[in-house]
């Protein structure tokens, strides 16, 4: 092939030469203004055009050149007293030129000047050449002839409101000299699909690719006339150019002319001729892409939509939709073979025109979605990603226009279409609805669009195939589960009935999640259900009986259930946590028996399943704050509780957690409310084991490590004995803390113990806590007086 | 004001639960300290943290260690015991500022509203500190029925140095 384009480069140089050669002798004739010569110099330059060895793109480079030359020539043929000769002679002289091609490109150019002198209708004159021109039937040579008595006649065409207009020239003449114009050129085009270099096909399509530009010019031509109202596009221009469209049968002019159509005419000329236009579609071949022409055409519609409200009740007289989903079932209809992308394409552009121009239509949305259904259920496996993401763009689409899950849910076959994709797919969609919840502060607040939602998301929801499981990346799981998890927190109803029905129908859909979902899902569900508790405290009336819809009862019911689900996975930690949540809940509503089974549960956790010393400690501190809380306890279940409480925190591993445990424990039996227990000695029992516990963990640091240990948690004892010395209670004596302090200095100035500035610095503090209480004056600093420092 | 860049530090003092959050905050600021709630799922958050923002030094630790859950004079006792200016805990999502002759102890509320068993009726509430010099100003924010209120208290340390070990 190198050698063919090496060959092409040199014919044209060759004819560039040719061109430059005459042009240099024409020149010499213009300038002295001989007419003669100048005909015969112009007419051999022209002759370089008459070759047949160029591809288009190189022709296109002669053609150039000789342009060129020829607008030199008009302005000498235009200058009467340069040559004497008048037009209309002229028109004459030039046909005596030898071969054809140069003939006619030399009437043209007079021709354009006859016109322009108006010594002939500019109809007449542009019927002759029009016609004249089919002396060349070479499909190249005749498409930029043509294309050069387009372009030289375009400002002389006989417009309404031009100076070319006249009784006898209207308008339609104009049309008429276009038309004809663009019949030709089309024929031409279509003809080097079988003639011309033999060649491969791909090549002659490239050719011919390049040339559509030639012929498409028209049809914008057609579009600029001003003469081209609707009534006559409507009347003469589109059926004549669809005529040629269809009569050519030649599916790439189809392509490009049908898009061109669409490209170059006013949308508003296309909503009128919608049902014309279409119905030319399944009249084409059936290797033409009707399927982009009608996307294209549907785009342009719906950003006509988009430009001003005025123009959309034109859209609904038209009944556009209708004829647009008519015409696109027979094209999907017809078209056996079209990939399950192209289809769904098409919907996704009926989709954005239908959300666009018929927004509160949602019949109409639902049409086009149940229209997607049917095509997806014919194909029995989806498996093209492409055809995917379109799905995916189809379902998004309504949830972007409405910025609102809750109408998409309306939707009857929107569950339907997401039925069809596949797992991955699924999962994307579901995200991208949860995403758009969030975003959009969604409130989905009835427990039927409840069901609907967590259907649509079901892949995100539990393990629809045993095949997919696990496949999924660890990070991308969490995010996931994650965003259910604030999809949760956002479902919410004022009325307690249907809050829990909600609860109810998430819990349904959650527990089928299996064990890897479980601890994201029902800690969410836990709080909404605990929320829904606190709202019946605060209810007027009195809740009680069973035949009440809604009782904490019921709630602490379902609750218990979940948070034993967590068992499956397992999850001691944050059951625990959530049992201790529940029992402060249930002693907020007087439910002593609820509660104590709460803490039951809790403390069988802690035994049987929470090892880890760390998570002890924490999870020890949890319940005693929990339990230091409760009031709603009678007294024997109180002190099984405290029981069980102090003696854990004894046994925790490290003595340092023991001491702090078991003081913490004295709050257990010093609340601040006015009818809370204030049993002073049990205080003082705990403050003095957990003495004893620091003690211990002195010497054992003595022992093993030759050096004191932390003398930081005498320091913390004494500011506990501090603070229920300030509160009252008259068993911690003052001098008990001087007792203290001293054991204090003891150790910190030991000889054993290395200096630590920390309990150094705690200590500091809280001797001058004691110094500004004592300075207070009143009843607080009279008891700190008693504190001999 | 919440854009990158305003914020010098964040403080946090906990359940932030998952890591996308502790990476959004990240982005606010870079200079992120937090200490460890009961339901962090990142356990190598510490259990209390100190820091120094120019003259004062401060304290963060979430607060369900200190019991009873809120009570004031416990929590002083931490402050004394981290030897602090400022103590910022949490737990019981609701806002508060005391200033005791120790200093001062700021819970900031839940950020989000989000539930708890000892605050009925959580806001959703956060704070800035503008530490100058000696003085340092808390601003409250907290969204109240859909609107946004904000507060103001001052607070004035009496010495330059922060407290040594004698």
């Amino acid at each position: 092939m190198l050698n063919g384009t090496e060959d092409e480069e040199k014919w044209l140089a060759e004819g560039i030469a040719g061109i430059q050669h005459y042009a240099f002798f024409m020149h010499r004739a213009l300038d002295s203004n001989n007419l003669r010569e100048a005909l015969k110099y112009s007419a051999q330059m022209l002759s370089e055009l008459r070759t047949s060895k160029l591809p288009p793109h190189k022709y296109y480079e002669l053609y150039m050149r000789a342009f060129d030359e020829l607008k030199r020539l008009e302005l000498f043929f235009k200058d009467e007293s340069k040559h004497g000769v008048s037009v209309v002679d002229l028109y004459e002289l030039v046909q005596h030129a030898g071969n054809i091609l140069p003939r006619l490109y030399l009437l043209c150019t007079v021709g354009s000047i006859y016109i322009k002198s108006k010594e002939a209708p500019a109809k007449e004159v542009l019927k002759d050449l029009v016609e004249m021109c089919r002396g060349v039937q070479h499909p190249i040579r005749g498409l930029f002839l043509r294309s050069y008595l387009a372009q030289i006649s375009r400002d002389k065409l006989p417009d309404i409101g031009s100076e070319y207009e006249g009784d006898a020239d209207t308008v339609i003449d104009a049309v008429e000299f276009v038309l004809q114009n663009f019949n030709e050129m089309n024929k031409l085009w279509v003809r080097m699909q079988h003639q011309g270099p033999g060649g491969v096909k791909e090549k002659r399509e490239k050719e011919r690719s390049e040339l559509q530009d030639l012929v498409g010019k028209n049809l914008h031509v057609l579009s600029q006339i001003e003469g081209v109202d609707l009534e006559m596009y409507k009347e003469t221009v589109l059926p004549r150019v669809l005529e040629q469209v269809v009569n050519c049968k030649d599916d790439l002019a189809q392509y490009y002319l049908m898009d061109c159509i669409i490209q170059v005419f006013p949308d508003e000329y296309h909503l009128q001729t919608l049902e014309t236009l279409l119905s030319a579609c399944p009249q084409l071949q059936p290797t033409v892409d009707v399927k982009t022409v009608l996307s294209q055409l549907m785009d342009r519609l719906s950003n006509y939509a988009a430009s001003s409200a005025d123009v959309l009740p034109e859209f609904l007289q038209v009944e556009a939709f209708s004829k647009l989903s008519n015409a696109i079932g027979k094209v999907i209809e017809a078209q056996v073979d079209m990939p399950a992308v192209g289809a769904i394409t098409l919907y996704v552009s009926l989709l954005t025109f239908t959300l666009r121009v018929h927004p509160d239509r949602l019949d109409y949305v639902d049409l086009v979605l149940g229209a997607c259904v049917k095509k997806l259920s014919n194909i029995p496996e989806l498996e093209d990603r492409r055809a995917m993401k379109q799905v995916v763009a189809l379902l998004s689409a309504p949830l972007e226009k409405y910025n609102d899950i809750v109408t998409a849910l309306t939707l009857s076959n929107y569950p339907r279409v997401m039925d069809h994709l596949d797992i991955g797919t699924n999962k994307v969609m579901a995200m991208v609805i949860i995403q758009s919840i969030m975003k959009n502060y969604s409130c989905i607040s009835t427990a039927d669009k409840v069901e609907v939602l967590f259907e649509l998301i079901k892949g995100l929801i539990k393990d629809i195939d045993d095949a997919d499981v696990d496949e999924l990346d660890e990070e991308d799981f969490k995010e996931e589960q994650n965003s259910v998890a604030r999809l949760i927190h956002t479902l919410y109803n004022d009325e307690p009935e249907e809050m829990l029905k909600i609860i109810c129908i998430v819990r349904k859909h959650t527990m089928a999640g299996g064990p890897k979902r479980l601890p994201f899902t029902v800690s969410s569900l836990v709080f909404s259900a605990l929320r829904l508790v606190r709202q019946l405290q605060g209810l007027e009336g009195d809740i009680v009986g069973e035949d009440v819809p809604v009782t904490p009862k019921k709630i602490f019911q379902l609750l218990t259930q979940m948070i034993d689900s967590l068992s499956a996975v397992p999850s001691p930690e944050l059951a625990l946590r959530l049992y201790l949540q529940c029992a402060e809940a249930a002693n907020g509503c007087d439910l002593e028996h609820v509660a104590y089974e709460y803490f039951t549960q809790a403390f069988v956790l802690y035994e049987e399943e929470i090892a880890d010393s760390k998570a002890q400690v924490t999870a020890i501190h949890l319940i005693i704050g929990t339990l230091q809380r409760m009031n709603v306890f009678g007294v024997e279940n109180r002190d099984t509780l405290t029981h069980k409480a102090t003696g854990y925190s004894a046994r925790l591993l490290k003595k340092v957690d023991q001491c702090r445990a078991v003081y913490a424990c004295s709050h257990l039996f010093w609340v601040d409310d006015q009818d809370g227990i204030k049993d002073g000695e049990r205080v003082l029992l705990c403050l003095k084991r957990a003495l004893r516990i620091a003690n211990a963990a002195q010497q054992m640091a003595n022992v093993a490590r030759g050096s004191g240990g932390p003398v930081t948690l005498f320091v913390e004892i004494l500011n506990k004995y501090l603070y229920f010395f300030e509160k009252g209670n008259g068993q911690i004596t003052s001098s008990a803390i001087e007792g203290l302090i001293e054991l204090i200095n003891t150790e910190t100035h030991c000889d054993s113990t290395s200096p630590d500035s920390i309990s150094d610095a705690f200590l500091a503090s809280t001797l001058r806590y004691i110094q500004f209480q004592k300075q207070k004056g009143s009843v607080a600093g009279e008891k700190f007086e008693s504190i001999k420092l | 004001m919440l854009v990158p860049g305003k914020i010098q530090h964040i403080i946090c003092t906990g359940n932030l639960c998952i890591k996308e959050v502790q990476d959004y905050l990240k982005t606010l600021c870079p200079d992120l300290h937090i200490t460890r709630g009961e339901y962090d799922e990142e356990t190598r958050y510490p259990e209390t943290k100190t820091l120094t923002i120019g003259q004062f030094k401060l304290g963060l630790c979430h607060g369900h260690q200190v019991i009873p859950w809120g009570d004031l004079d416990s929590l002083a006792m931490l402050q004394r015991q981290l030897d602090v200016d400022i103590l910022v805990t949490g737990h019981t999502h609701q806002f508060t500022a005391y200033k005791h002759e120790g200093g001062v102890v700021i819970n900031p509320g839940s950020a989000t509203g989000a539930y708890s068993s000892i605050t009925y009726d959580v806001n959703p509430s956060f704070v800035l500190m503008d530490i100058d010099g000696l003085r340092v100003v808390v601003y409250v924010y907290e969204l109240i029925d859909g609107e946004v209120k904000v507060d103001k208290i001052d607070f004035k340390k009496t010495t330059a140095t922060t407290h040594s070990a004698h």
